[in-house]
């Protein structure tokens, strides 16, 4: 099929009378949803991917133009699962909004609550005892490594593999929603962490079922990379696949994994070195094509430099208290400021920027959230391709509409 | 951590004409910021870019604030004629700040890894036709984020190439993160109102009577 050379009303100016079907026409329609003079060529087709699809990862819509099946446009639509959580925590205390960013990015509501905590630690100026910081460090990493296994496990189901892979992940981050459970009293919405440290101390035995989770992992790892990574569907799939380049990316704010699948050295653990992260011996693992793949790829070995920390946070956490006795819960009210806090989240740069005017509720509370940022490129990488590789291109964004729309 | 101080007289000196103000940050995070005037924020923004002692290449976060129009009582110590005699007078000075939009910027640099340096411009007044320059065509992170401001703030950003709204749907004709914002009624949205809905909806919806008007009317 080939674009017709001209929109078939340029040239009359006069406003176009509306089109009725006629009974031999097909009781659909074909044309632009937003575009102001409704006009399509023929040849062009305008599907509109969700919000309802089983490859969105939720309620996220995409109106697609398809010329044949290769992609000509792409849009994204937000919002369906908006609700104003920006206007809600500008509405109740400082503490009130911590078990509310665990429905931010429901994946991983660990590091969501330390972003969270660390911004409003900036803006008070509280610190943070080292117990603390040592489990910090560790629910962070057990979150990165189950958000990484269940977003393989969904791209690799993405391309059809309908259910081993993914159930593989699905157990082992069971294993390790077993440990936040007896950890935070919730499998998923934890609200473990707190301005100054964290809710509870760790119950008994925990450090050690917890190395026992990560020895496991590690032959996990090993077992899930030999059916995936020289996989041939999946090279064939992800090769070449979405190409992102460095330059492109870094202007359009692209963080984390995405980000490095591009070749861009970019790890906030090692820029900015919050927490105690400095303390760990880690290596960034780099792409070099910035396709699909390699962003599967940066995951996987992101996944095996965070089992060398936390195999280090286990063996090294000190006893200690578990919240800094300067830090106040009730009755919190910062001096009047602002500040913006950030941490690499396993989906990017999670920030929070918070205005105080020494109220107990924040004047401004802002979500820099990464899953929305990073689908800036989205129409970009899938430009050429085809309909069912923009479902995988948008799997390898790693996206959850909690965090998108807020 | 950059000195913010520094460069705001660096860009003082290379843009002359610019304007360029310092904000501290009287809390403990210590995180200074450049209040830019609207007009040269494009200029601005393109010399922290270019110049390769800082090249902030990476626009993170964009952020609107809504400030609401604020009465600020001070005491200031007068003298005054009384009764023939100077006398030192307290008086009460109501003085009104004028209500504005703002616009934060977060920008980091990723090849000499520092940061944030923030910039904020205003608008003038928080009219429904209030403009700020984009920075999109400069730092294509903020086209969601700017689209996301025009969205919830109403701030228009001329030079943004497609501009809507991002969470709200096309038709929503308000602006819900402003701090005046009034959440509407359930009335508007119940297609089937009931109970104290249905009362409201009455009320609401009942034309006044065209004998007596000032009657019928009540609160």
């Amino acid at each position: 099929m080939k674009t017709s050379p001209e929109p078939p009303s340029g040239e009359t100016g006069a406003d176009p009378a509306p089109v009725l079907p006629s009974p031999q026409d097909p009781p659909y329609t074909l044309r632009s949803r937003r575009d102001g003079d409704r006009n399509l060529s023929g040849d062009l087709l305008e599907i509109s991917m969700g919000p309802h699809h089983p490859s969105t990862h939720g309620v996220f819509q995409m109106d697609v133009t398809l010329d044949g099946e290769t992609v000509v446009q792409l849009k994204p639509v937000f919002g369906y699962l908006h609700r104003n959580h920006e206007k809600i925590a500008e509405n109740t205390s400082y503490l009130a909004s911590m078990p509310y960013t665990d429905r931010l990015d429901y994946f991983n509501s660990m590091t969501s609550n330390w972003a969270y905590a660390i911004s409003v630690e900036t803006l008070a100026g509280i610190e943070v005892t080292e117990r603390a910081e040592y489990i910090r460090v560790i629910v962070s990493e057990l979150t990165r490594l189950l958000n990484h296994t269940c977003l393989i496990g969904f791209l690799v189901m993405d391309m059809g593999a309908l259910g081993t892979p993914l159930m593989y992940a699905f157990r082992e981050r069971e294993k390790i929603l077993d440990l936040f459970e007896s950890l935070s009293g919730s499998r998923m919405m934890c609200n473990y962490l707190r301005f100054g440290g964290c809710r509870c101390d760790l119950p008994p035995q925990w450090l050690d079922q917890a190395r026992e989770v990560i020895s496991d992992f590690e032959a996990f790892l090993d077992s899930f990379e030999k059916l995936l990574t020289e996989n041939e569907i999946l090279m064939a799939r992800t090769q070449h696949v979405g190409v992102l380049e460095a330059d492109l990316a870094i202007n359009a704010g692209i963080t984390g994994p995405m980000l490095r699948a591009c070749g861009v050295n970019y790890d906030l653990r090692k820029v900015d070195r919050y927490g105690i992260y400095d303390r760990f011996d880690f290596k960034v693992p780099l792409g070099a094509t910035g396709d699909v793949y390699d962003r599967y790829m940066v995951r996987i070995l992101e996944m095996r430099e965070s089992l060398k920390i936390l195999e280090k946070a286990l063996r090294d956490i000190p006893e200690g208290p578990i919240v800094h006795p300067k830090a106040k819960l009730r009755g919190f009210r910062p001096k009047p400021g602002e500040a913006y806090g950030r941490i690499e989240g396993p989906k990017g740069e999670l920030g929070f920027y918070l205005i105080s005017d020494g109220k107990p509720q924040p004047y401004r509370y802002r979500v820099r959230p990464p899953s929305l940022i990073n689908l800036t490129i989205l129409e970009d990488m899938c430009l050429g391709h085809s309909v069912a590789d923009v479902v995988v291109i948008l799997g390898s964004v790693d996206i959850v509409l909690g965090e998108v729309d807020r | 951590m950059i000195d913010t101080e520094s460069i705001a007289n660096e860009l003082k000196t290379a843009l002359p004409g610019c304007g360029i103000e310092f904000v501290a940050n009287p809390s403990p995070s210590a995180q200074s910021s450049l209040l830019i005037q609207g007009t040269d924020l494009v200029a601005v923004a393109q010399w922290l870019k270019d110049h390769s002692e800082y090249r902030f290449d990476y626009l993170s976060n964009v952020t609107g604030v809504d400030h609401l129009e604020k009465t600020i009582k001070e005491k200031v110590k007068k003298t005054q004629v009384v009764d023939g005699e100077e006398q030192e007078v307290e008086e009460t000075v109501e003085q009104t700040i004028p209500g504005y939009l703002e616009v934060v910027y977060h920008l980091y640099s990723m090849p000499l890894r520092h940061g944030p340096l923030i910039l904020r411009a205003r608008t003038g007044n928080r009219s429904n036709d209030v403009a700020l320059p984009s920075l999109t065509p400069i730092w294509r992170s903020a086209e969601f984020q700017e689209r996301e401001i025009f969205d919830l703030y109403g701030v228009t950003f001329d030079g943004h190439p497609d501009l809507r709204r991002l969470l709200m749907w096309d038709e929503f004709e308000d602006h819900p993160m402003r701090k005046d914002y009034v959440e509407p009624d359930d009335y508007e949205y119940e297609p089937t109102p009931h109970g104290p809905v249905l009362e409201r909806a009455n009320a609401h919806q009942t034309p006044p009577s065209t004998d007596a008007p000032s009657e019928t009317q009540s609160d």
